[in-house]
């Protein structure tokens, strides 16, 4: 028993060592960040200085979620090629990267939505890179006999006006809604394009998109939404008026649901956070890690669209 | 004697002055916090203009809707469900073990069930919820032919994990009671089972309330294991059976997203600072059980 809890105590001991150096790695990095963030328009020097193989300044990425992996691939990449460059990705959600960004304490923030798509971020001091697109498409349970759901169908299923999938063809089925948070911009997304900005009825709210997924997996009759680089085996993605969430029907929004992904930057990015930026749109991560990651090169789309929903073709 | 003496004296003052920064800081700190939750939390009533009433007592929560609406009512109400829920779950199960190892069985009991409860502290809550999520929610979907996201669901979950809390507080609480207030009772021919029922329990009960309030307090502020399991709507339960908020996971699930300084970011604060002074509540209480126990 003696040797057992010393057994432990040695442990809790190597635990704490180990938590103590995570964060020792991490700590630096945002901490020196405000003093090397340039304040509005950036001094040359900086510029000249930051030769790719010369560490120049640290950059921190920060927000989005579902961002997060193309970042997290693309750092890797790059500080594999230019050593002694940091790149520091971070999570937090995209209200969090967004006001990171605009308060100066993140070089980069990420978002799935626009800045002015957020109340409280002053969206004219940001600079925005559009890096990637991403399509959402309804999930439901691999259960659920229904392939293809009309835009007014999906608009009653989550305003909770149908609650059975027998209404819409299916089998005599309760319908079970999985739901993002008011404030998620997954949710924002889909209920503006998706369901013409009707209120969703409340059902199963999880803000993690692995969460949902097993959710709607395992639950008989349910349905959610998903980023397309979340479907895998386990869930179906539905059909919205007959047109498939692929890749070729988004880069001509025939497929209206999907979002840019974007990374803000206060005022035009400098240093190594503008090199990061140029590699990220570079061919070499568009053509191969963003397809990869399941999200749609920038530079494929067809059409552009705006903060306030406008589609224009490019 | 005289340098010896002086070296002592130095040693008191530091011994002293590091004992008094250490208290300071801690105290510090805890203000600060409080200041803190506290500054963040108001404005929501005293610069965004909402009532406090509207917020306590409404139902509807739409932060972000037009016109916004703060109730969080609901949440409220699913913190205080989930955990009288988790706290009569546990508390019994708890007690019950904590007698077995004082009074039934203590060689087992201390070298097998104890070490095997407290095993249960070191699991994160995150594993917590995902085996609710994968065993317990199906589970439940099953049996009674409904969603399986429920307050039964996060009430189990919540008990298994304040489980641990309970039982050593009320086996220290019942190894305390004078092993003399037993003889005495065995002596007046009480059996086994009316000593521990009648003296055991009955002497040491305001240290088992302790224990349950201990528990109570941890199952309040928990986050993650219930946000996985309890389903998150912001609608009023019909039954145990159905899903619900607390205000920890309405405040995970948004803050992420929300920006500083907004109504919606306050109002995330303003429900921080009810968990805040609920736990101030729980620190009085307790504090009100331990003065019962030192009047005995």
């Amino acid at each position: 028993m003696k040797k057992l809890s010393k057994m432990f105590m040695a442990l809790t001991f190597v635990g704490a060592l180990l938590a103590g150096c995570g964060s020792n790695n991490a700590a630096p990095a945002p901490a020196q960040q405000p003093a090397a963030q340039p304040s509005t328009p950036a001094p040359e020097a900086n510029n000249s200085g930051s030769a790719t193989t010369s560490p120049g300044e640290p950059v921190t990425a920060v927000g989005s979620t579902a961002l997060q992996p193309l970042v997290e691939q693309s750092a890797k990449d790059y500080m594999a090629k230019n050593q002694g460059v940091q790149i520091q990705v971070q999570g937090g959600g995209s209200g969090t990267g967004l006001s990171q960004v605009a308060s100066g304490a993140a070089t980069i923030g990420n978002s799935d939505i626009f800045a002015e798509e957020k109340k409280g971020i002053p969206a004219n001091e940001l600079v925005d890179h559009k890096v990637a697109v991403v399509g959402m498409a309804a999930a439901v349970s691999p259960k659920v006999k229904v392939d293809n759901l009309t835009k007014q169908q999906l608009i009653d299923i989550f305003t909770g006006k149908i609650t059975n999938w027998k209404d819409v063809g299916g089998d005599d089925m309760k319908i079970t809604l999985v739901n993002r948070p008011k404030s998620s911009g997954t949710r924002a997304t889909f209920n503006k394009f998706a369901m013409d900005g009707k209120e969703e009825a409340e059902g199963i709210t999880e803000d993690s998109s692995g969460t949902v997924r097993k959710i709607i997996a395992e639950t008989p009759g349910a349905i959610g939404y998903l980023a397309l680089s979340y479907f895998n085996d386990s869930v179906k993605a539905l059909k919205l008026d007959g047109v498939e969430a692929n890749a070729e029907n988004i880069t001509t929004n025939k497929y209206p649901v999907w979002a840019y992904e974007h990374m803000y930057t206060k005022g035009e990015p400098t240093g190594n956070a503008k090199a990061f930026l140029e590699f990220i749109l570079s061919d070499e991560v568009q053509k191969k890690t963003v397809t990869d990651l399941g999200f749609l090169p920038i530079t494929d789309m067809k059409v552009e669209r705006d903060a306030e929903g406008k589609v224009t073709q490019k | 004697m005289l340098t010896y003496n002086k070296r002592q004296f130095t040693e008191n003052i530091t011994g002293r002055t590091v004992a008094l920064v250490c208290a300071a800081l801690l105290v510090i700190v805890v203000l600060s916090i409080t200041y803190f939750i506290a500054s963040k939390g108001l404005s929501t009533f005293f610069v965004n203009g909402v009532s406090i009433s509207e917020f306590l007592t409404q139902v509807k929560w739409d932060p972000e809707g037009e016109p916004a609406m703060y109730g969080v009512f609901p949440f409220i109400l699913g913190s205080f469900l989930v955990t009288a829920l988790a706290a009569i779950i546990a508390a019994p199960l708890g007690i019950g073990a904590a007698i077995f190892m004082t009074e039934i069985f203590p060689n087992f009991g201390k070298k097998v069930l104890k070490p095997v409860i407290e095993l249960l502290v070191g699991i994160p809550s995150v594993v917590y919820g995902y085996v609710g999520l994968s065993l317990l929610v199906p589970f439940i979907r099953e049996q009674f032919d409904v969603l399986g996201f429920s307050l039964l669901a996060g009430g189990l979950v919540l008990a298994l994990m304040i489980l641990p809390t309970i039982t050593s507080v009320a086996t220290d609480a019942i190894e305390a009671v004078p092993q003399d207030l037993r003889n005495a009772s065995l002596a007046l021919g009480a059996t086994r089972w009316q000593t521990i029922w009648n003296v055991v329990l009955h002497s040491s009960l305001p240290g088992c309330l302790t224990a349950v309030v201990l528990g109570m307090a941890r199952a309040f502020g928990e986050a993650l294991a219930v946000q996985m399991v309890i389903g998150n709507t912001t609608k009023l339960p019909g039954s145990l059976l159905d899903p619900i908020s607390t205000l920890t996971s309405g405040i995970t699930l948004n803050m992420g997203n929300t920006i500083q300084g907004t109504p919606y970011n306050n109002a995330l604060w303003s429900m921080a600072l009810l968990l805040l002074a609920m736990s101030f509540v729980f620190i009085m209480i307790l504090r009100f059980l331990g003065r019962k126990r030192m009047v005995k």
